[in-house]
């Protein structure tokens, strides 16, 4: 340090330059000098420059251009953030764009179908219980279009302890759960979801529907693998897109299919670094109705080594012995599907829906679900309702059974009988969707957007001779998507849906089935489709 | 803990010897509670401000009471507070005799002339339940209409405190990573087990990150009895938490099975409708009977009923929009209505801080996302200007159409959007513009009627309003209001009507009724109280901190006043000692926020009482102490009076503010203090203060 000082003094003294600088300016580099040299390292790096220089500047001047390249390019992000290159224009041709530019509508025209949508809706009063009070001519109609199966929504018990809790909690909790909205009837409702299903640990959502789309980009993030049934429902569908990842689709409930996407992935991610992947699929499809085969895509998972996302929002309180969902149906051990996702808003009477699972992926949920930590909490009173519900569905079999009972006597009326329709749901499903035979839409030509008309006309006629049924709904295509694209994905074959209720007698239940059934009947042999489009 | 009475009439009796520190209040004592019991220090009086002209008993309490508070019109008009609607009669609207004190109460007593009777045990009890979500108005002077005055709507000042500040908490940060780091590095030599879920496991890979997981594993664990601590009741004026101990570093919680009723400073409740009893719970309860607990269908299915259509439209009528339509969450009346606005070849211009369920929405419809610094208009035409001039990106085709995504009170700043602003740029440019109100529809305006209301801006300059039913109304779900042919269309194309589940009866009920209260249909009067006073409080509380010496965000209006703790250590800690005070504040840190600026955010609601705020000053006054939270340089307000206090009268006050502030913004050098009120003094002027224009 010291022989170094030295040096550098008597360097710069012997500069022919120094000598016209006045004292004061020595002085200050003497102080610069010095204070330089306290700096640790600092003596190694005069070596270097040293060494480097040997009488030739422009060797240093390329070591110092070659640092700062260097510097440069490590500080430069990995990727252009500066997409596109503008065209330059002035100022003027700016407004005079901005003035040309009109904007076209924020939202299109209703569409025909829409409108009569719209207008036909029933709108009830009273409770949506198995029989139920249209508004506007006052009709009671037997209601088969809700999800209330065991009409707990309109249940005197259910409603005392609902009101009970409105008189402790209020309505609204008022808060995300992450700040004081989690309240002690959340995490019981948690607790006796987790207990029912046979999981450790189950995590509350606010609404049912948004559970799944938030729920997987948790854990799928860009570069995961996700292998998806075709016939997946819109939620999922949209948690797929947010998540980023990379997705394979497989026929639907077709394990041999699976087997081979399974395969092929596996094969793709050879010599890469290992991702999660997982496998998405539903219990009860919603825009089917048939289960899936539960015991086959375990054996798959553990033979490839995915995890199973399994959406039980249609078979959660109504498959099973006590409504545990396809796990209890199918005799399969609820830890060996790595996530259970659940709705409470339907066959429960409650709302909101949850995730079931291992204790930390619950509670990493609990940080990064969007809309569990985005959003207010699930009211008390449907909380509370949902743990009553499940208590009830365990202690109380018969309401089970004679859901299925009804089920079987509906399915009865429509499937086997009718010509026109068969149903395409699991016969213990008790929503029961029916859709077209293929011969009738072949022989009629009917597109999908007939099918709709004609099932639309069947609902209206149902409605007619006082039972309420619904269809399907799906998707409209979405906003700028041209047709070719939307052929594309797929889509949910038009049908109609009829929801079985355990409140009814099998004779009621009977009675219904066939005013459905005569209501097809009456509109494909009416004169307005009787000869396929051309009727219209 | 002694339950402390929440109506002094009631049961205080004036020689309680409850644990206090200091009388801050005129009107009753405050009590700052800790859990290590102190003495009293001082010996108290209450002392009730209800004025009567004539009461013998003023001129006792004259000499301390500042004089507004005593020139009262001698009885309230025909007016029906929020409370509890049971004609009590020791309210001090009705009862003559409960002005004067307990100890004249008790004289009074013996005479045959009083009307007082003391509440029966299950009345009283009744009373303190309903006082503990809705506290009960002190004086009329605790009111104030939330409207925007002035031409141009201001830009918040942000205050900065020392750089020595700053960068302590840079190394803050800093020693919590490396050390985060030196654990993990033993961690996961010596105690693999713990770290298993990070590692691929039998073939499949870790579920999360290990990266992702540091700041959740190593920053956030330390401070994790901040957050999702567990309540019990109503979340109105207080809120009864459950006690929970960890003794795994908080890893895990045990419910000990005690609960501490807390002052409520988190919840959303800003009109205070997070009831139990009054007009909305009965409603509910009438509603749960006569149409059962659910629908259990989605909207486009068979959920629709008429209370649906009877809520889509009053909320359009008191929106001011020709339609609305409905959604059981308000995440997703976000995530679902921007797919069917936008699309593909649309171009959606948000602000950079939008709540994370517009990001969703706009995420999932597919039209190209830009963003514009937060509430920077010039920002904001700057990329209007870009984009519209150089068209879609690629093919440089004209856009179809341009949505802004704004909110109305964003909910991590306490800042407004810049409506005026905004409605000009979108005269020139043409775009559409959407109004996220979840925190301001109800919450601002003379009205509660959002934004619009509060700048006096006509709503059909806005083609999009949403709002939540959360906040506000105390109940649960979304909505959107626009033209009637926009919401029929997006009734028939929005995935949240199609599939979402149907909003439950109770929850509409809740909707209509506090609405109605809102509007003055039922209990005249409860609704501009409740207005009046969310916003009487917001500035009380905002200007009370600031002359404290805090960094407060935010505009003045603003029932969410974002307080700055800067240090990551403080977060726990302020969170921490406001729960020995019995407050239970909402604190936020990294990622909600930029890194540098954690924060405590206080929502204020109607439902507290003046007293209230002066326990929530005084324990932030000794937490800001404790803990160096006193930045503020003074730019932002909250400066000494040039004129000594005593002497000031409120309209000397405003100019020489005001000549000050339009220096500041011409860079003048006008010499700022740093503002250090005392407590005393702050609560001393603030009601007066308050409703100045400027402060």
């Amino acid at each position: 340090m010291a022989a170094s000082l030295t040096n550098n003094t008597t360097y710069l003294s012997h500069l022919p330059t120094t000598a016209s600088l006045p004292p004061s300016a020595i002085h200050l580099l003497d102080t610069a000098i010095i204070s330089f040299n306290k700096i640790p390292g600092s003596a190694i790096l005069l070596r270097y420059i040293r060494s480097s220089y040997q009488n030739d500047p422009i060797r240093s001047l390329v070591e110092l251009f070659l640092v700062i390249f260097a510097v440069r390019y490590l500080l430069a992000p990995a990727y252009s953030t500066k997409k596109v290159k503008n065209v330059p224009l002035t100022e003027e041709e700016i407004d005079e764009l901005v003035d040309d530019w009109t904007p076209e509508a924020l939202t299109s025209e209703q569409t025909d179908f829409e409108r009569l949508e719209g207008e036909r809706r029933p709108v009830i009063v009273g409770p949506a219980g198995p029989k139920a009070k249209l508004a506007g001519s006052g009709r009671m109609v037997v209601n088969l279009a809700s999800y209330n199966h065991y009409n707990f929504a309109d249940n005197p018990d259910l409603k005392a302890k609902a009101i009970q809790t409105v008189r402790t909690y209020g309505v609204g909790p008022c808060s995300p759960p992450g700040f004081y909205g989690t309240q002690d009837v959340h995490m019981k409702s948690e607790a006796d979801i987790a207990m029912h299903l046979g999981m450790p640990a189950c995590i509350i959502y606010a609404q049912s529907f948004s559970t799944i789309s938030s729920m997987l980009p948790a854990f799928s993030k860009r570069g995961d693998v996700i292998v998806a049934d075709k016939a997946c429902n819109f939620p999922i569908r949209k948690g797929l897109q947010i998540s980023r990842s990379t997705v394979r689709w497989f026929e639907h409930n077709d394990m041999e299919d699976l087997e081979r996407v399974l395969q092929r992935v596996v094969k793709e991610g050879q010599g890469k670094p290992l991702t999660r992947r997982f496998i998405v699929t539903e219990g009860l499809f919603e825009c089917v109705g048939d289960m899936v085969d539960l015991p086959k895509l375990v054996e798959l998972k553990m033979r490839y080594k995915f995890r199973i996302i399994l959406d039980e929002t249609w078979s959660y309180g109504v498959l099973g012995r006590t409504g545990r969902g396809v796990t209890e149906q199918q005799n399969v051990d609820p830890m060996q599907v790595d996530m259970i996702v659940g709705g409470l808003a339907g066959a429960l009477a409650s709302g909101g829906g949850f995730c079931a699972s291992s204790k930390e992926v619950v509670e990493h949920q609990r940080l990064s679900a969007a809309a569990y930590t985005y959003s207010a909490a699930l009211p008390a009173l449907l909380a509370t309702t949902a743990s009553e519900t499940v208590a009830l569905l365990q202690e109380r079999p018969e309401y089970i059974m004679n859901l299925r009972e009804n089920t079987k006597a509906m399915r009865g009326q429509l499937d086997p009988r009718s010509e026109w329709i068969r149903c395409t749901s699991s016969p213990e499903n008790p929503v029961l969707i029916l859709v077209f035979k293929d011969q009738h839409i072949q022989d009629r030509g009917l597109t999908i957007a007939d099918q709709e008309s004609v099932l639309q006309d069947c609902v209206d006629e149902s409605l007619a001779n006082g039972v309420l049924v619904t269809r399907l709904k799906s998707m409209p295509v979405p906003l700028g998507v041209s047709g070719k694209d939307a052929a594309k994905e797929w889509r949910p074959r038009p049908g109609l849906k009829v929801c079985v209720s355990s409140a009814l007698s099998k004779k009621e239940t009977e009675a219904a089935g066939k005013v459905v059934r005569h209501a097809i009947t009456s509109v494909m042999k009416g004169r307005k489709w009787q000869s396929g489009r051309a009727g219209q | 803990m002694p339950i402390r009475t929440l109506n002094h009439f009631a049961t205080i009796s004036p020689s309680s010897t409850t644990t206090t520190t200091e009388i801050i209040s005129e009107k009753e004592p405050i009590y700052i509670e800790t859990r290590e019991t102190v003495a009293p220090k001082k010996a108290f009086r209450p002392r009730f401000s209800i004025p009567f002209a004539g009461s013998p008993k003023t001129p006792r309490t004259a000499e301390i009471a500042p004089p507004q508070t005593r020139l009262e019109p001698p009885s309230q008009p025909a007016f029906r507070p929020p409370s509890p609607q049971i004609p009590t009669l020791s309210l001090p609207t009705i009862n003559l005799t409960s002005a004067q004190g307990e100890q004249s109460k008790m004289e009074d007593m013996s005479k045959p002339l009083t009307l007082f009777q003391p509440p029966t045990p299950a009345e009283a009890r009744r009373r303190a339940k309903a006082h503990a979500a809705f506290g009960p108005l002190g004086s009329k002077q605790h009111l104030y209409t939330s409207q925007f005055t002035g031409t141009e709507f201001p830009e918040p000042i942000e205050d900065e405190p020392p750089y020595y500040f700053l960068i302590t908490t840079y190394i803050s940060y800093l020693i919590l990573i490396i050390f985060g780091h030196v654990r993990d590095f033993f961690g996961k030599r010596f105690k693999a087990e713990n770290y298993k879920h990070l590692r691929a496991n039998d073939g499949y890979a870790p579920l999360y990150s290990d990266f992702d997981n540091f700041y959740i594993r190593r920053l956030q664990l330390r401070i994790n009895d901040c957050f999702r601590r567990p309540v019990t009741g109503v979340p109105g004026r207080f809120i009864t938490l459950l006690d929970r101990t960890s003794d795994d570093f908080n890893l895990s919680f045990k419910l000990t099975g005690t609960t501490t009723e807390t002052l409520n400073m988190s919840s959303y409740n800003y009109l205070g409708f997070a009831q139990a009893d009054g007009e909305c719970a009965d409603a509910a309860e009438q509603s749960i009977k006569k149409y059962g607990i659910s629908f259990c269908s989605s909207r486009a299915d068979i959920g629709t009923s008429d209370l649906h259509l009877d809520v889509e439209r009053q909320v359009a009528n008191f929106v001011g929009k020709e339609a609305a339509s409905i959604h059981s969450m308000g995440f997703v009346t976000n995530a679902s209505v921007f797919p069917a606005l936008v699309g593909k070849g649309c171009l959606l211009i948000s602000d950079q801080l939008n709540h994370a369920s517009i990001r969703f929405g706009a995420r999932v419809s597919g039209a190209v996302i830009d963003m514009f610094k937060h509430n920077d208009m010039s920002d904001l035409e700057r990329v209007l200007r870009e984009r519209i001039s150089q068209g879609q990106p690629r093919t440089h085709r004209p856009w179809r159409k341009i949505l802004v995504a704004v909110e109305g009170l964003y909910s991590m700043e306490g800042t407004m959007c810049n409506l005026p602003g905004l409605v000009a740029l979108k005269r020139r440019y043409k775009f559409a513009l959407y109004v996220d109100e979840a925190h301001s529809i109800g919450a601002l305006g003379p009205h509660g009627r959002g934004v619009c209301d509060y700048f006096g801006i006509d709503p059909k300059e806005i083609d999009i309003l949403m709002g939540t039913f959360t906040k506000s109304f105390g109940a649960n779900g979304g909505y959107i209001c626009a033209d009637r042919a926009i919401v029929d269309k997006i009734r028939a194309t929005n995935a949240g009507t199609i599939f979402g589940e149907a909003p439950t009866p109770a929850v509409l009920t809740q909707i209509t009724t506090s609405l109605k209260i809102i509007s003055g249909d039922i209990a005249p009067g409860q609704g501009e109280e409740r207005l009046q006073r969310l916003a009487f409080n917001s500035r009380y509380v905002r200007l009370g901190l600031k002359r404290l010496g805090f960094i407060c965000y935010g505009h003045d209006d603003s029932p969410i006043i974002p307080l700055l703790l800067y240090h990551p250590a403080k977060i726990p800690a302020f969170s921490r000692e406001m729960l020995k005070r019995k407050i239970s504040v909402v604190v936020v840190g990294y990622p909600a926020t930029p890194l540098i600026s954690s924060r405590v955010r206080l929502c204020v609601s109607a439902a507290h009482t003046k007293d209230d705020l002066d326990r929530l000053l005084a324990a932030c006054d000794q937490a800001g102490d404790v803990l160096q939270l006193k930045f503020s340089s003074g730019v932002a307000g909250g400066q000494e009076p040039p004129v000594a206090i005593e002497g000031a009268l409120p309209g000397q006050k405003a100019e020489p503010e005001e000549v000050e502030r339009s220096c500041l913004e011409i860079g003048g050098g006008v010499p700022v203090m740093p503002p250090r009120w005392k407590l005393a003094d702050v609560i001393k002027r603030g009601v007066a203060d308050v409703k100045q224009p400027l402060y």
